[in-house]
């Protein structure tokens, strides 16, 4: 039995990679043939698909602005996740497991129920169709992710750390950064990862808050489908473009999503 | 470990919850507000009380999308989280396979939700589609914008595509933290495999395998984009899970007391279900 045990993982990988290659197959197709007939390769390789995206800036600047709005909303997560993490792990405060719930809840929120009073939040403050207002939105999501994350993590190391560190004679903030925040550097991969993740997927609060300026690769894709009719080649290279982004940075924490997970309690 | 209590630690998760709590209490506020009010346009609210509630609760149109999505949660669960076991035991444990398996079935989960709509709708088309052509050919009459069946078996075939590799992770990531003493112990005492599962590897997957299945059941609760993108909803409502139904009560209709409603007692449901599971999963922490 062990023996064939590959089978199973190489079977999956198989089921998994099927619908990409149909997608990125099609990038690579004029319109016509992914119309006209059923091809398993593409008759006639066109990278035409591709030109149009890079020339366009209404197609390339929704990439940037998807970019934008995920880096601003991984910072923020992270940066505002790690204290809070840091107090769940080591102290004990009032009401602190009720805060962790609700926290948690938030994780909950359907995006379909937030997205009408989303848009009314951020247009009453100004924010609509800005970078930032995509950022702090996905934060309701994602911050009680990062904490949930790497309070596992912290709650992995020892605290015996902690008060070596003060005898040591360093300082709360010293300490903070110079000791804790490297020792628990696979945790913080890890809640990144995540953050980047389930903010660069979101469509729907994104699309909600943005209008031209601010406007995703996601919402792009859905626009162009309606006004020009169904441009199949360059929906798909579209799309393949996009599954790009997230690979380079499951390359870059790969080590950490086999390890890291181990470590914490996650 | 006693942690020892200081109030002070308030201080520190004071920015989150400044930042959560901009974002979660005003926007639900305006959700109560509308739910409890009639409109008839020009920005005039009435109170109304709990007519929408009633109204709701006695919908036949509610009650049918509010089951459709616990079919497609419990299928889901059902399928995905056993795979994904069965997945993790049998991945290499280590060497380079361990990397090319893990960042090969991360992939799915990096798609943007819409693409990943967009790329099965075209993935199983009968005519152009991969799945659907071959399908067809077998002999099998496969037409999932016209077939209920067959709109639901691309539904969870999407579905488990998409989000096993979450239960993959997970569960692969509680399995390398056991000690190789403990399979050394079994080994000794001439243990079956099963009998190593049940005893050892299931016991310590426990936790992994308490968020996974949390994680499936919210986010599959609030799957919105890929099922709208996929089949609209349809063939006629036959796929309309309960967000698809909300949205188009308030985004389409503009229906904003009924929605608002109808968003409460939805969030409610996935509330209470989550705090019935988080609470075992403390329980079983605490023993």
């Amino acid at each position: 039995m062990k023996r064939y045990a590959w089978l199973i993982p190489t079977i999956y990988i198989i089921f998994l990679m099927l619908p990409i290659y149909w997608l990125v197959t099609m990038s690579f197709k004029t319109t016509n043939e992914i119309l006209g007939s059923f091809t398993l390769f593409p008759q006639r390789f066109t990278l035409d698909n591709y030109r149009t995206i890079f020339t366009d800036p209404t197609w390339y600047w929704g990439y940037i602005n998807s970019i934008i709005y995920v880096s601003l909303n991984t910072v923020i997560s992270v940066a505002a996740a790690l204290p809070a993490a840091y107090a769940f792990s080591r102290y004990r405060f009032l009401g602190d497991k009720h805060l962790f719930f609700w926290l948690l809840t938030n994780r909950m929120a359907p995006a379909a129920v937030f997205a009408l009073p989303f848009f009314q939040l951020y247009s009453a403050i100004e924010l609509f169709d800005t970078h930032i207002a995509v950022a702090l939105a996905h934060t309701l999501f994602n911050i009680p992710l990062a904490v949930w994350i790497l309070e596992g993590f912290m709650s992995g190391v020892p605290r015996q750390l902690d008060e070596t560190a003060y005898v040591d004679g360093y300082s709360f903030p010293a300490f903070f950064t110079k000791i804790f925040i490297p020792t628990i550097g696979a945790g913080i991969g890890v809640a990144a990862f995540f953050c980047f993740m389930f903010s660069w997927v979101e469509l729907l609060l994104a699309k909600t808050l943005t209008a031209v300026y601010a406007k995703p690769i996601a919402a792009t894709m859905t626009k162009t489908a309606s006004t020009s009719g169904y441009e199949l080649g360059l929906l798909a290279a579209a799309g393949t473009l996009t599954i790009i982004p997230g690979a380079i940075v499951i390359w870059f924490v790969r080590n950490y999503i086999a390890k890291g997970f181990a470590l914490g309690r996650v | 470990m006693n942690k020892p209590v200081n109030q002070k630690a308030w201080f520190f998760v004071l920015p989150v919850l400044l930042l959560v709590a901009f974002n979660a209490i005003v926007p639900l506020m305006t959700v109560v507000n509308y739910s409890v009010q009639e409109t008839f346009g020009n920005n005039e609210f009435f109170w109304s009380g709990v007519i929408w509630f009633e109204e709701l609760m006695r919908n036949p149109r509610f009650h049918d999308s509010l089951g459709r999505q616990f079919t497609f949660t419990l299928t889901i669960l059902a399928i995905e989280i056993p795979l994904g076991v069965i997945i993790a035991l049998a991945m290499p444990r280590k060497g380079i396979w361990v990397s090319v398996c893990l960042v090969l079935m991360a992939l799915p989960l990096l798609i943007p939700w819409n693409v990943v709509g967009a790329m099965w709708n075209i993935f199983a088309l009968p005519e152009i589609g991969l799945l659907g052509k071959t399908l067809n050919t077998l002999g099998f009459d496969y037409n999932y914008t016209r077939q209920t069946g067959a709109a639901w078996f691309t539904l969870i075939t999407m579905d488990v595509w998409h989000w096993t590799s979450l239960v993959v992770l997970l569960s692969y990531a509680g399995l390398v933290s056991i000690p190789d003493a403990y399979y050394q112990a079994a080994r000794i005492d001439g243990a079956s495999p099963w009998a190593i599962f049940r005893y050892i590897q299931l016991p310590k997957m426990k936790r992994v395998l308490t968020i996974a299945i949390l994680l499936r059941f919210m986010d599959s609760f609030n799957i919105y984009t890929e099922p709208l993108v996929l089949t609209g909803g349809g063939p006629g409502n036959s796929t309309t899970l309960l967000s698809i139904d909300l949205a188009k009560k308030a985004l389409g209709e503009f229906d904003l007391g009924p929605a608002a409603a109808m968003s409460l007692i939805y969030f409610l449901v996935i509330l209470l279900t989550s705090w019935i599971f988080y609470t075992l999963m403390m329980r079983n922490e605490e023993q």
